[in-house]
């Protein structure tokens, strides 16, 4: 028993990497995602054709060879990271070329005529972008938002392939050492389904609050 | 004689290949209000949208208090306007659209403070009391916490017109600002409208197909019709004695349909 409570402990340590990994990877991915999503719809080219390559990019290859370029290949131009800020890199980028996509589609859902209120009330293109649109657009982001996080969640596991000590990591190190395969696995099993909840229960009391008083939103 | 605070000089504008302004030409005067009426398709909206900076026209020139609007003159030369000198044209314009555009995620505080705070740079403070101000005068004081989806459309309206004055614009624009509405939400609109004309001395455009208020708002009538002015006048002329045929059709249709002139 006691030994059993030792493995647990194991696999909770993968845990808190894993959640680690995704709290940081999610921040980066943010910040990419509105970088990248803006620049999409940016008044000028050379910075349009920036964010597509990287969305382009990044969506194009596989968070695999991703994850192998900043960890092995990223130390040849001096550029040495640890496991964790590598697979923060990876995870932060790949997820951001998605959600970039997000955030496009979002602020051009926002009714020409709430562009037009800005014009009329000679708001600058950056102040009606950030006090008018962002405000209305984040609100249509947030439930893909939501997926998106669960899928950097879930491709958090690929770290294990550099050997860093995730969950996924834990519970072959616990499997290897007991013999049991039941035990680990069950319990990343459950570990997964539960920080995904955690991320859907956030992301919609969160959405909850921001949507309360507008218009033709659920509340 | 003042100068014309409004110079549109045969401006032309087409949709593709649809030519919805032909070589259009107006003057408006310092504190004039002016009703543009016309057949649906006709570009009352879309005269208003250019003026607005909210489209761009093909040719021709106008001019707003003396300066150039979609030009500026450098060197004595004329060039396309770019976005710093649209900006500060904007200053002496506002609009009202027939939608409200209320910005959904502000509160009606919000909504009338914003520009103001961030065009002009106004303190919190200062933006908060002169929103009061309007919204006393359009008759919403109490409602400056509410968000726009727990207003009625004139009240959203009415919220409109308050943010639009909240820049003090030499000229406003309104551009059916009742059509959206139930009737019994109109009256309550035009009286804010009756005492701006009355209190103030804003230039006023307004596109209406309420020809009885047209009659009062209006010192003169602009029938338009496929995109040229074809009769102008006091109300009363264009009204009572229309002298072109298109007119009378028009005015005998809108009064087949009900409205009251
Ligand atoms: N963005 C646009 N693209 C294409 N056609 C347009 C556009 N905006 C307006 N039009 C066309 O231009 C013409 C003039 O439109 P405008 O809105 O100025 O008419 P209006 O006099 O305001 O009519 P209404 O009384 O119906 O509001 C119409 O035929 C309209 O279909
Ligand atoms: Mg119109």
């Amino acid at each position: 028993m006691t030994q059993w409570s030792g493995y647990l402990g194991l696999i909770l340590q993968g845990a808190l990497v894993t959640i680690e990994l995704t709290l940081m990877g999610s921040v980066l991915a943010l910040i990419m995602a509105f970088l990248a999503g803006i620049g999409r719809v940016s008044r000028f080219s050379i910075v349009r054709a920036l964010a597509t390559i990287y969305i382009e990019f990044f969506r194009g290859t596989s968070i695999f060879v991703q994850l192998f370029w900043a960890y092995f290949v990223l130390p040849f131009v001096g550029l040495s990271l640890t496991p964790l800020l590598a697979g923060v890199l990876a995870l932060g980028l790949n997820v951001g070329a998605y959600a970039a996509e997000v955030v496009r589609g979002a602020i051009l859902s926002i009714g020409r005529e709430q562009y037009e209120a800005c014009t009329a009330l000679n708001l600058g293109r950056w102040q009606g972008m950030r006090h008018v649109i962002l405000p209305q657009a984040l609100l249509v982001m947030l439930p893909t938002f939501g997926n998106n996080a669960i899928e950097l969640l879930k491709a958090t596991s690929v770290v294990s392939l550099i050997s860093l000590a995730d969950l996924t990591f834990q519970a072959q190190v616990v499997r290897s050492q007991t013999g049991s395969t039941l035990m680990p696995f069950v319990s990343v099993l459950v570990i997964y389904f539960v920080l995904a909840l955690i991320i859907s229960w956030g992301v919609r009391s969160l959405e909850r609050r921001m949507a309360r008083g507008l218009d033709g939103v659920r509340v | 004689m003042p100068a014309p605070i409004i110079k549109v000089d045969a401006i032309s504008k087409s949709f593709g290949t649809f030519k919805v302004l032909d070589g259009l030409s107006m003057q408006v005067m310092p504190g004039e209000k002016l009703a543009l009426i016309g057949p649906s398709g006709s570009g009352k909206t879309t005269i208003l949208r250019i003026l607005m900076t909210l489209e761009k026209i093909d040719g021709g020139h106008i001019q707003i208090d003396g300066e150039q609007l979609y030009h500026m003159e450098r060197n004595g030369r004329l060039l396309p306007a770019d976005e710093r000198h649209l900006a500060k044209m904007r200053q002496k314009i506002g609009m009202v659209f027939q939608l409200f555009n209320l910005f959904p995620h502000k509160c009606v505080m919000d909504n009338v403070t914003l520009a103001p705070m961030l065009t002009k740079g106004v303190a919190r403070a200062a933006a908060e009391k002169r929103a009061m101000q309007l919204l006393d005068m359009v008759g919403l004081a109490d409602k400056a916490k509410a968000m726009p989806a727990q207003l009625s459309g004139g009240q959203k309206q009415r919220v409109a017109i308050a943010r639009a004055l909240a820049l003090s614009p030499k000229i406003m624009l309104f551009d059916e600002v009742t059509s959206a509405l139930d009737p019994e939400l109109v009256e309550e609109v035009l009286n804010v409208m009756r005492k701006l004309a009355a209190e103030t001395d804003m230039t006023m455009l307004l596109v209406t197909h309420e020809m009885g208020f047209a009659h009062d708002f209006a010192d003169r009538v602009l029938f338009f019709d496929r995109g040229r002015i074809v009769e102008e006048g006091k109300p009363d002329e264009i009204f009572r004695h229309p002298k072109q045929e298109r007119t009378q059709g028009f005015l005998k249709k809108i009064i087949a349909a009900g409205h009251r002139v």
